[in-house]
């Protein structure tokens, strides 16, 4: 029997990171809720914002949860320009068209950072990096409880924003009815290319939470983006509780997997999970489209 | 021919087709009329085999088919077409019949022969190295016709063949269908179209809210007090008699 | 009629077989080779995408099968490189078949399609990077023995005509594809599934031969692969490279065409080449090009360059034919 002295510091780990997860997979679950796209880009984009926190870092002093007054709205800034300016204007209205560019972007972006940064794995040195709350059983570090309250402030101001606002209620018409929004004046491409900004604007938080405790490399966003994609595949495309629960599902099951089965074929848990749910249950837990 | 019994289909809370018993006899013209909304295209999807019914059966020519799946019940004989018409977009007009054709000819030069044949039937010769997007309303519902007849049906299920076109080309396509039902293909078919409808139809069906309210000859079916009143509302009957009544 | 449909098959494979009497250089003939290797891993592609219109994302994992099982079975179980290869085809096509019906029974398209395969190939790569007969994350390796038998060969040549058989044999299924009942309906359930089904078409069966051949044909490249360069790892067999080269080189050729992946890889690897030559070997930008080529293609020629072909020529047609009426009017005044 395994102790619970060992379970219980993995589940909550699992959770912590499961929220980061949860951060990511909101944008993307916004994305696709209201474009009906998978953003390929979005690991990418992940990727963008970490060397843009960690160099506000190393070059101007800054501290990553300070940086995220900038970094968000610079990568929402960014987000809106793609869909703006490259995405609506390639998709010819086709699906398959925005898989495909979307996955471009993530090419360009991605390669463009192994040629600039080379493949280094790079850190920065944060004085709150390894301060650690003693919970009784385990210690918990504090600036990933940090990033798993931020998680949830964030998704609270998401929801807010989705359902006190203008703006979110435009993207909510937009995300049912694009054709009846149009009629009734509402700036569709504006629409389409705000919401691409604000879930860009979700993996920047992410960013700042995520680099006191880990490092960057111009991979880094491939290791996020299939876990964010089966976050929302698994809480049902589009749908904010989904992204949320299945974020720390995820979180739970990656950590789990890893304790019982290592590190490696850990990760393949995530991925079977992921599997298992697109072909039983392609609406996901929370999701109620077909 | 076809043969549905106590066919019912639930979505969600909602019964869209509740209980329907219809028959359509070999070589006959038969029509499904009722408001938008009343469960028309339901049923077709669940005949056709695009839908398994939650209740009933489905028999065609002496067979139970309910739950086959759509591409089988086309095996067997029986096609339908859509309401909104759904064309192989990058295809030719060639092309997009000659997939019907496949159905029965595994050649590729046979089958292209057979588009040819079929649309020659149906007044589509001139348009055949077209691709089907440039084809205006009238001619995509008439390769719509025209793929389905391509795959020799026994019974052909037209949903709404006629919407979208304006008087002249709807009296293009009313002698089409007559041709085609007295070439010996069985008929069943969804319109809006009244004209069209009395004047093809040898038996009707009126469906409102998933049930059938009533069925005959068509001329009988339009007289029908129930009937009005599913269409043009409540005690709308009552009023038209009340008229009637009064200019006599 | 029928034999010259494949003239221009037969025509561009005898070009191409009499390029290496001219051509010593081994860089150029490495050129070629990997230039029919992409056309032939584009081809298998084509085929699943570009006719039956189901998008993979994930091509690199009959790409990884292929080459995988070739080197395995050669090395743990020592069967003749050329039984294995006829083998490491089945386990392509299977593979194939296995993800086709799993993802096809449930319904899966369009983006759900295109992220299963993403999953499956990683799930694959992560079992590559642990079980011990793919030899883990160090990888495995085919010993040299440079002999047709072994379908090795000294010189590139050899290697080049192998490809070339392999890609000639790709482009004469796809023409036979075409002229079929089978690639009809592909096309058909690539415009819209719906109505193909209404025509009695069994989308489940028709899109499950289209992935295992593919899949089949996937594998053919990897096996070249594992038998030109005789290393394989995971990250190289089930990494998203070939998925990408997979998708690209249809995309840029046209897709739903028979020559679009060979036209499509002769252009981005002659791309790829030329820039490499201005910016060094600096990791990445090739990628980068790629990717900025993806998005540069659908935007102003989606129809790849089979497409554009296909455009001029149309317009050439048409001026034709309005000169000939033209001509013709004059006569009659």
């Amino acid at each position: 029997m395994l102790q619970l002295s060992i379970l219980a510091p993995a589940v909550l780990n699992g959770l912590m990171t499961g929220a980061v997860y949860a951060l990511i997979a909101l944008g993307l679950t916004l994305i696709y809720g209201v474009l009906h796209i998978i953003n390929f880009a979005h690991g990418a984009l992940l990727m963008l914002s970490l060397f843009g926190v960690y160099f506000l870092n190393r070059l101007a002093g800054i501290d990553p949860y300070v940086a995220l007054v900038i970094v968000v709205p610079a990568m929402f800034a960014l987000g809106y320009a793609l869909q703006r300016g490259i995405i609506a204007r390639t998709s010819h209205g086709k699906d398959e068209n925005v898989l495909l560019v979307t996955l471009g972007i993530a090419l360009i972006i991605e390669n463009l950072a192994l040629f600039f940064w080379r493949s280094d794995t790079r850190t920065i040195d944060v004085p709150y990096a390894f301060d650690v709350v003693d919970v009784g059983f385990t210690f918990l570090s504090v600036p990933r409880l940090v990033a798993f309250g931020a998680a949830f402030v964030v998704a609270g101001l998401l929801w807010l924003l989705m359902s006190r606002t203008d703006l979110g209620r435009a993207i909510r018409a937009v995300a049912k009815e694009r054709q009846g929004a149009r009629v009734v004046g509402i700036d569709v491409e504006h629409i389409f290319a705000m919401s691409f900004g604000i879930g860009t604007a979700c993996v920047a938080a992410a960013a700042c939470l995520l680099l006191p405790t880990f490092y960057v490399t111009p991979q880094v966003g491939n290791a996020f983006v299939l876990i964010a994609f089966t976050v929302v595949v698994l809480g049902g495309m589009g749908s904010f509780t989904g992204a949320l629960v299945g974020g720390l599902l995820i979180g739970l099951v990656e950590s789990l997997g890893g304790l019982f089965l290592g590190e490696t074929l850990g990760q393949i848990g995530i991925f079977l999970v992921f599997i298992a749910v697109l072909l039983f249950r392609p609406t996901g837990l929370f999701g109620d489209r077909t | 021919m076809l043969e549905a019994r106590q066919v019912s289909k639930r979505f969600g809370g909602l019964l869209a087709v509740d209980g329907v018993n219809l028959d359509v006899a070999e070589g006959t013209i038969v029509s499904l009329i009722g408001p938008n909304g009343a469960g028309k295209t339901t049923l077709f999807t669940v005949l056709a085999g695009f839908q398994t019914p939650d209740e009933g059966t489905v028999r065609f020519a002496g067979r139970d088919i309910t739950g086959l799946p759509a591409h089988a019940v086309c095996r067997l004989g029986m096609v339908r077409t859509f309401q909104v018409v759904q064309p192989f977009g990058r295809l030719s007009v060639r092309e997009n019949i000659a997939v019907g054709a496949h159905l029965r000819h595994p050649s590729r030069a046979a089958a292209l022969d057979r588009a040819e044949a079929v649309a020659r039937r149906v007044g589509m010769a001139a348009m055949l190295d077209q691709p089907a997007t440039s084809l205006t309303v009238a001619g995509r519902k008439r390769l719509e016709l025209a793929r389905a007849l391509a795959t020799e049906p026994r019974l052909l299920l037209l949903d709404e063949v006629m919407a979208g076109l304006n008087p002249a080309e709807i009296d293009e396509i009313v002698p089409v269908i007559r041709a085609i039902r007295d070439g010996g293909i069985t008929i069943l078919l969804i319109e809006h179209v009244m004209r069209a409808v009395m004047s093809l139809s040898d038996h009707t069906y009126v469906l409102n809210q998933g049930r059938i309210i009533a069925d005959g000859p068509p001329r009988a079916v339009a007289a029908d007090p129930a009937v009005v009143e599913a269409y043009l509302g409540h005690g709308a009957a009552a009023r038209m008699q009340a008229a009637e009544a009064a200019h006599a | 009629m029928r034999a010259q449909r494949y003239l221009p098959i037969a025509l561009v494979t005898g070009g191409l077989a009499l390029l290496p009497l001219v051509v010593t250089s081994n860089f150029l003939l490495n050129f070629l080779i990997l230039t029919l290797l992409f056309a032939l891993l584009g081809q298998a592609w084509n085929i699943l995408g570009g006719f039956a219109g189901q998008f993979s994302f994930g091509h690199a994992v009959f790409f990884g099968s292929g080459a995988y099982a070739t080197a395995t079975l050669q090395i743990h179980l020592g069967v003749n490189p050329w039984v294995a290869m006829v083998l490491a085809l089945a386990v392509g096509g299977l593979v194939g078949a296995m993800i086709g019906a799993l993802s096809f029974r449930f319904r899966l398209r369009g983006s759900y399609f295109a992220l299963i395969t993403l999953a499956f190939a990683e799930v694959f790569r992560i079992i590559a990077h642990t079980a011990d007969f793919t030899g883990g994350g160090s990888g495995i390796l085919i010993p040299l023995d440079l002999r047709p038998a072994n379908l090795q060969f000294e010189d590139k040549a050899g290697f080049y005509y192998l490809v070339l058989a392999l890609t000639a044999g790709s482009l004469v299924i796809t023409r036979a594809l075409q002229d079929s009942r089978l690639g009809a309906w592909m096309l058909a359930i690539r415009e819209n599934e719906d109505s193909a089904r209404a025509l009695g078409i069994d989308s489940f069966r028709v899109k499950l031969v289209a992935i295992t051949l593919s899949g089949a044909m996937a594998a053919a490249a990897g096996v070249f692969y594992a038998q030109y360069f005789l290393y394989l790892d995971p990250g190289i067999a089930y990494g998203v490279g070939y998925s990408v080269e997979a998708l690209l080189v249809p995309i840029i050729g046209g897709m739903g065409t028979v020559f679009g992946p060979l036209i499509g890889s002769f252009v981005l690897h002659g791309v790829d080449e030329a820039t490499r030559g201005l910016t060094g070997d600096a990791p990445g930008l090739n990628l980068a090009l790629y990717g900025a080529l993806l998005i540069v293609m659908l935007r102003f020629l989606p129809a790849g360059l089979m497409g554009l072909a296909a455009q001029v020529k149309g317009i050439g047609h048409q001026r034709r034919t309005r000169q000939a009426h033209r001509l013709k009017e004059a006569g009659d005044a």
